[in-house]
């Protein structure tokens, strides 16, 4: 909610990408994503759990590749020339998720943004920022970075220990 | 104060940082009995430097400090005070008076003036003390002249040696090896009835430097028994450089009415004389090689050096550090570049050798004999990218020095605060280890140092009962072995105590064999929380530490060991990977996957017959290998990963060798040999078990590069 907050007092309105997990749509701070790529052949990492599929090497860098549909079972967990990677910058670290598919860009303004209910969801609200309401369409929006820096992604060392 | 001086403090904090550093390490190797010029010098100009450019950026109480500081040395050396072990004392707290004043300013925080009030009162009245005792008694250094040659030693007395050395291609590989050789010594001297035989050398040298330093200029070249130097005669010093005299002019900046007399004046000593004098100053300084009346000048009190350097307190200074004839050289051939600059480039190489190995790959496709000029051209391209990336590595290399030069000090203090008597020893302290380890490694080896100290060094009175020197040593090591650096703490004190560490475990719970191995019971003193000093002191003993120590050195992919000898000592070493960035490797294949094995822990590789293959129920398979018997592990149980072979005798084995076990770890196959750019995985991931990094291969994928010490472990779990 900082987030939201924070940004909403710059612009009163802010740019998310939004992406596809099954049925759901999901829309993350754009400035969070650095880039969106195929998927290509990773390297498995040992004995993780298996939402990780493993390291890629981008430009050098060794970055890890979380598949969201895996880890939230939704979608098919297919993998071919048209499966998505989003390339997160967060928290000072590069992760790759997989989703379903990569929608669009939208602009939200606060009043489009309406705070979550208190359900059970697939995601744990905590990460949830709000939702939003974009053209009929309903949007989860998602506080990504502490999303992937949480305990559940077992990405962080401090989480994983 | 404006922008434009902001942006310059950086670099002043870290110069003066360095000064600092380097006059405290000076500072502790003078032989107070006989203090070396040069030293002397080299301390001065420190002090100076600081001086200069806290002055420069207005810090003021640093100026005051270093004044005072400086009117001290300069008249230490300039033989008007004799040095005492009170003043090195003084000038080590005045150092860290600096230290607190400098760290002060670039928190930007105001810092507490009191110490350093106190320290200009107790530099002030040593000032005094010294002058009063030595007045009257004249300078000896006004024998100075000038002649061309630059002299780095300032003894009065020139020597004349006989040099004869043997010339052989296996001593003098290079021809501009001897030029290099006797450019050194027309750096020290002057060389004259230079004789170059087929296989020998001899000349006749006049300098001021002993013959051991001189020996010294050859031992990189040669054996002493190749070499003869003969001293026949000494000279009186009627040529003495007056370069060691002109630095103790520079930087003294004067109000303009005065500058010229000041000028002249700068061959000789800096300070003012009285008018009357000033001519017979100013005829010394230009007539170099006169010997001045030595009555003229002790009626020159040491005070006035004091008004004429205090004319500079807050004028603008120029950096004198170039001037200094010692010190410019190294200045000159060095340039201050931030590490992330470094950095980037090591990164950019790295990626360059990744290219180079794909275009290579992609070119091994390609038939050799129509495009020969593609092939030759990649041949050159690997030879070029691999020596750009050695170089550039290089840079990131420091000598390990800048851990080491701390522990003088150190030792120094601690064994004062507890009454021992200790001297260090250190070895090896150019060898060269990665920027990144310097700074990770420097917190651990004070811990095991002060350890040493604390608990190992035993009081003198108990090391005379026991027949040994009351002064206790303590070594420190540095020596590249095989792919790794080895840095040893060493210590001659009582050693380790297996009951007393057992009683400790038993105490803490933690549970142990009854005929463990003493090897697995120093390893305890690295469990948190544990200490067997009987007394806590506030030197060490609290049980924080060696688990610290143990942990951080793990953490850059080193390893400890403790060796110890009741009653003789203990020694603990640490095992370092020579850098973070690149390794030696082999790559093995398991199922699709590709892992990389440091090649430092491989013995060796074998396809074993089936009958070396031996069951042990319950415990898994061991491999009969010339009388021994070693644990196998299976890579693809370890890592969870489907293989090709599950059958020991379809794959092969690589001996891996880590922590002084050895096991055979079982892969599907051998694919090659690489040297391969370490990237760490907890950059954007975690560690994890087994894996100790990745790196990228020639084909852009990443491979995982094994963690042998993990794997070792799990071969006893």
């Amino acid at each position: 909610m900082q987030i939201s907050e924070g940004q909403a007092a710059n612009s009163n309105s802010r740019e998310l990408l939004t992406f596809t997990l099954g049925k759901e749509e999901y829309g993350i701070d754009i400035l969070k994503v650095q880039e969106i790529r195929g998927y290509d052949a990773v390297t498995t990492i040992a004995n993780s759990p298996e939402f990780i599929k493993g390291v890629i090497n981008l430009r050098g860098i060794i970055v890890p590749i979380v598949d969201m549909r895996i880890k939230f079972n939704l979608g098919n967990v297919t993998y071919n020339e048209l499966t998505v990677v989003i390339i997160l910058n967060v928290a000072n670290r590069v992760i790759g998720i997989v989703v379903d598919g990569v929608s669009d860009v939208i602009t939200l303004t606060a009043e489009q943004l309406k705070p979550s209910p208190e359900f059970s969801a697939t995601l744990d609200t905590q990460y949830i920022t709000g939702l939003g309401t974009v053209d009929e369409r309903m949007i989860i929006v998602v506080d990504i970075e502490k999303l992937m820096t949480s305990r559940d992604m077992e990405l962080v060392e401090a989480a994983a220990a | 104060m404006s922008i434009d001086m902001s942006q310059f403090y950086q670099v002043f904090f870290e110069e003066s940082a360095e000064h600092l550093a380097s006059m405290e390490s000076l500072l502790l190797g003078l032989d107070l009995d006989a203090p070396d010029p040069d030293q002397l010098n080299a301390i001065f100009r420190s002090a100076h430097s600081i001086k200069g450019g806290s002055g420069t950026f207005g810090f003021t109480d640093m100026t005051e400090v270093t004044h005072i500081l400086e009117t001290l040395l300069d008249g230490i050396r300039k033989n008007e005070i004799k040095i005492t072990a009170d003043m090195v004392d003084a000038f080590l707290q005045a150092g860290d008076v600096l230290k607190g004043l400098l760290e002060a300013h670039q928190n930007g925080t105001i810092a507490d003036l009191a110490p350093s009030v106190e320290i200009r009162a107790r530099l002030e009245q040593l000032t005094a003390a010294g002058s009063q005792k030595t007045e009257g008694k004249g300078q000896k250094t006004e024998s100075a002249a000038a002649s061309g040659a630059t002299q780095t030693a300032a003894s009065s007395v020139q020597h004349i040696y006989q040099i004869k050395f043997a010339k052989s291609p296996a001593i003098f590989p290079k021809k501009t090896d001897l030029d290099t050789l006797l450019e050194d010594l027309s750096n020290i001297g002057k060389i004259e009835n230079k004789k170059i035989a087929a296989k020998s050398v001899a000349l006749t040298l006049i300098t001021y430097v002993s013959e051991e330093e001189l020996r010294e200029t050859f031992s990189f070249f040669l054996e002493p028994e190749q070499l003869t130097v003969t001293l026949i005669g000494e000279q009186k010093a009627e040529e003495k450089s007056a370069s060691s005299e002109d630095d103790l002019g520079y930087g003294f900046f004067v109000e303009p009415e005065t500058l010229k007399a000041e000028a002249e004046n700068a061959q000789g000593y800096g300070f003012f004389v009285e008018p009357e004098a000033l001519k017979a100053e100013v005829e010394n300084a230009q007539g170099y090689g006169f010997f001045v009346d030595v009555e003229k000048k002790a009626d020159e009190p040491a005070a006035p050096v004091a008004t004429a350097v205090q004319t500079e307190d807050g004028t603008p200074q120029r950096r004198a550090t170039d001037r200094a004839p010692a010190g410019g050289a190294a200045a000159e051939t060095s340039i201050r570049v931030s590490v992330e600059k470094v950095d980037q480039m090591i990164n950019l190489v790295g990626e360059l050798v990744i290219t180079q190995s794909m275009l290579a790959e992609t070119a091994s496709h390609l038939d050799p004999v129509l495009h020969e000029n593609l092939v030759n051209g990649l041949a050159q391209l690997e030879r070029n990218s691999r020596e750009l990336q050695e170089a550039v590595m290089s840079v990131r290399m420091m000598p390990i020095n800048f851990v080491f030069s701390r522990f003088p000090r150190l030792v120094r203090d601690l064994a004062a605060k507890l009454d021992k008597k200790v001297q260090l020893k250190m070895i090896g302290e150019g060898t060269e280890l990665d920027k990144g380890l310097i700074e990770k490694i420097s917190d651990p080896l004070t811990h095991l140092v002060r350890n040493s100290l604390d608990h190992g060094v035993e009081m003198p009175e108990e090391r005379i009962v026991k027949g040994k020197d009351p002064q206790g040593t303590i070594t420190l090591r540095a020596a590249h072995q095989g792919g790794n650096i080895v840095i040893q703490v060493i210590d001659d004190g009582a050693g380790l105590n297996r009951e007393r560490i057992l009683a400790k475990a038993k105490e803490k719970g933690i549970p142990f064999s009854d005929n463990i191995s003493d090897a697995d019971v120093w390893l305890m003193i690295f469990a948190p929380g544990f200490s067997t000093a009987a007394v806590i002191t506030d030197v060490s003993g609290r049980g924080v530490g060696m688990d610290v120590v143990k942990k951080n050195i793990e953490g850059i992919g080193g390893r400890v060991e403790i060796a110890s000898q009741s009653g003789q000592g203990s020694t603990v070493t640490i095992r370092l990977p020579l850098t973070l960035a690149i390794l030696d490797g082999l790559s093995i294949a398991v199922g699709d996957q590709l892992y990389i094995v440091p090649l430092s822990f491989i013995v060796e590789s074998l396809q074993p017959k089936a009958e070396d293959i031996k069951e042990i129920s319950g415990q898994g398979q061991v491999i009969h290998v010339r009388g021994e018997y070693l644990p196998v592990i299976a890579l693809h149980q370890v890592f969870n990963i489907t293989p090709r072979a599950t059958n020991p005798v379809e794959g092969i084995l690589v001996l891996l060798e880590a922590e002084g076990k050895k096991v055979a770890l079982f892969v599907d196959d051998l694919v090659g040999q690489h040297q391969v750019v370490i990237k760490s995985l907890e950059t954007n991931y975690r560690k994890v078990v087994g894996v100790s990094g990745a790196t990228i291969m020639g084909d852009g994928r990443v491979a995982m590069i094994m963690d042998v010490g993990a794997l070792v472990k799990f071969a006893q779990a």
